[in-house]
């Protein structure tokens, strides 16, 4: 089964979540889907061995064929190709890969290019995955669905996922059977936690909210999934050797062996709820 | 107006409340947040809003499907596997290229734009702000976080600084949030992710020539981390223009939506306005260079 770990707002402890899961749950898989800033690795310290660049088509102009009609750059819904006079002017950055521009091409002047714009790496048995944006790079999606393929049908399959609630979200969450959501009982968590529910609600994936740092201070979001009716699997107090840990890398399943059986607990929960 | 955009690569590092801490130091300045997928600022800064607006910032195929006859030629020329089997579109994947357009020999399928978001402009004590919310799984972040750049535009009078609160990650909404502005704050944390996440978002400042300083938050947390950071900012020419210390109170005091500044907490009303003047003198050296 698949799980998405996921949260409106970043730095909510998704990663401390999804990599305490995986460090519990015996032959799972991880997949570290927040391909613009992937934590996962500093936590699961994985040895890396398999590295493959994400490529995509990108257009590239024959210019033996090409008579500056212009049509390619009124086809491109992306503002990604241009024609000047006597130039042709293509951005691969912000291209959407779509090939709509070499449809429209009446003299087959387009040909299409590979171009990397990132990378998937994996341990040797691919029980980790993780994908990297390259920097100065715009467009993360290809390199989620690239990690995607990769799944592992039979398993319990760990996808932490990017932060906020874009199209980057949908398809890293898109064939989940359970989601997990993380809050953290922030002046804004409330808010951003709304977000997140509303999201997972639109894709009818059933979920579950994981509190983190929780504390009697702030019940805002206790009270917000009591009278929406969601479970709460589990609260994390705030506490100072979590904190601690974290800053270095380490996970609360490492600190001891209590946490070790909440997070145990925590994976029977969304079985659970996965199969309701 | 000289735009500065804070940012963080998570989220989560307190970005937020240094702007809004800003916002009540700073004199004669303008607001935006960009941080369109979960806005924050604005529960801090509870203005009245002057102007609200839908935003269409994407497209989506719509089949007709009295025309359609069926041949597959659309579900073979999409790259996203928007089509199903029925020859329907399915708008969360759709990313509104139009190639299926280009092949349909009945002309059976348009492109209309859609609404991906609301934009705002809001009247607030701390100055004019410019904000947005992202409908939910909406495509198109990055132009909606444009949009919020161009509002402020049209309501600025002679402000001498624009604050942004910018977005997380690396992508095309950070992208959207730094470019053309006049210096990146990143706001970071001693932390081994935080360290990881601040050395890639600077690598996007970089990469379009924005300048970058770097305030480490929270920074007496793991001193061994904080001078990490410190020592790899020195070595690649990032200024660190402030450190802030974590303190319980702060914590307290943004559960009753109060800034350490509203707060009174003397220590880091300090540091922050340290950071600013700082952050001016750099800006106005840059100016100078
Ligand atoms: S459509 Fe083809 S021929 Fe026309 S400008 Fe573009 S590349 Fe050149
Ligand atoms: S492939 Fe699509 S997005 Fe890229 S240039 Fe061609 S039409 Fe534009
Ligand atoms: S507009 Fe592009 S993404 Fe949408 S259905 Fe047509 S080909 Fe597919
Ligand atoms: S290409 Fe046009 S006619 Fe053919 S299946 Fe698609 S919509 Fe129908």
């Amino acid at each position: 089964m698949k799980v998405g770990i996921l949260s409106g707002k970043g730095g909510t402890g998704k990663t401390t979540v999804s990599a305490s899961l995986a460090a519990v749950v015996p032959s799972c898989q991880y997949i570290d889907c927040d391909v613009e800033e992937p934590n996962g690795a500093i936590f699961l310290k994985p040895e890396l061995k398999e590295k493959s660049p994400v490529k995509v088509l990108v257009p590239e102009i024959d210019m033996t064929k090409c008579n500056f009609c212009g049509l390619c750059a009124k086809a491109c819904q992306f503002n990604a190709i241009a024609v000047v006079k006597d130039k042709v002017l293509v951005f691969p950055e912000i291209c959407h890969h779509c090939g709509a521009c070499k449809i429209a091409c009446p003299n087959d002047a387009i040909l299409e290019v590979e171009r990397t714009i990132g990378v998937v790496e994996a341990n040797e048995d691919g029980t980790f995955l993780q994908g990297k944006l390259d920097v100065g790079e715009p467009i993360s999606i290809p390199i989620i669905n690239e990690l995607k393929k990769h799944i592992k049908e039979d398993r319990f399959v760990i996808l932490d996922c990017p932060p906020g609630a874009s199209c980057a979200v949908v398809n890293s969450i898109e064939g989940c059977d359970y989601c997990v959501l993380i809050a953290e009982p922030t002046p804004f968590g409330l808010h951003d936690i709304k977000i997140a529910v509303q999201l997972v609600k639109n894709m009818g994936i059933p979920f579950g909210v994981v509190l983190n740092k929780a504390s009697n201070d702030n019940r805002s979001i206790h009270h917000f999934c009591q009278s929406e009716g969601i479970e709460i699997l589990m609260a994390i107090p705030f506490s100072k050797e979590i904190a601690e840990g974290y800053s270095k890398g380490i996970l609360p399943v490492e600190i001891n062996d209590l946490w070790n059986e909440k997070f145990k607990k925590l994976y029977e929960k969304i079985e659970g709820g996965a199969h309701k | 107006m000289k735009q500065i955009v804070f940012i963080s690569g998570k989220g989560g590092t307190g970005k937020s409340t240094l702007v809004s801490s800003l916002s009540l130091l700073v004199q004669n300045k303008m607001l935006a947040d960009c941080d369109v997928e979960a806005p924050n600022l604005h529960i801090l800064l509870q203005g009245e809003i002057l102007k609200k607006r839908d935003f269409f910032g994407a497209k989506e195929a719509v089949i007709d499907s009295s025309a359609c006859i069926k041949c597959g030629l659309c579900r073979k020329t999409c790259r996203f596997d928007a089509i199903s089997e029925e020859f329907e579109i399915k708008p969360m994947k759709c990313e509104g290229c139009g190639a299926c357009t280009l092949v349909c020999p009945q002309n059976a399928i348009k492109l209309e734009e859609v609404k991906t978001g609301e934009t705002y402009v809001s009247n607030t004590s701390r100055g004019t702000f410019s904000h947005a919310l992202l409908d939910i799984g909406a495509e198109g972040s990055g132009r909606l976080v444009t949009e919020v750049r161009k509002n402020v535009n049209a309501y600025k009078k002679d402000e001498e600084w624009l604050l942004i609160d910018g977005s997380p990650g690396i992508g095309c909404v950070v992208i959207a949030s730094i470019t053309g502005t006049d210096a990146v704050v990143v706001v970071s944390e001693p932390t081994k992710s935080g360290q990881s996440d601040l050395e890639r978002v600077l690598g996007v400042a970089k990469h379009f020539g924005v300048p970058a300083f770097v305030c480490i938050n929270k920074y007496n947390l793991n001193l061994k981390v904080t001078s990490e950071i410190e020592e790899y900012c020195e070595n690649n020419g990032y200024p660190v223009i402030g450190k802030i210390p974590f303190e319980p109170s702060i914590v307290k005091a943004l559960q009753e939506f109060k800034t350490p500044i509203e707060a009174g907490n003397k220590v880091i009303t300090n540091e922050i306005k340290n950071l600013w003047a700082r952050l001016v003198d750099e800006v106005e050296n840059l100016k100078k260079a």
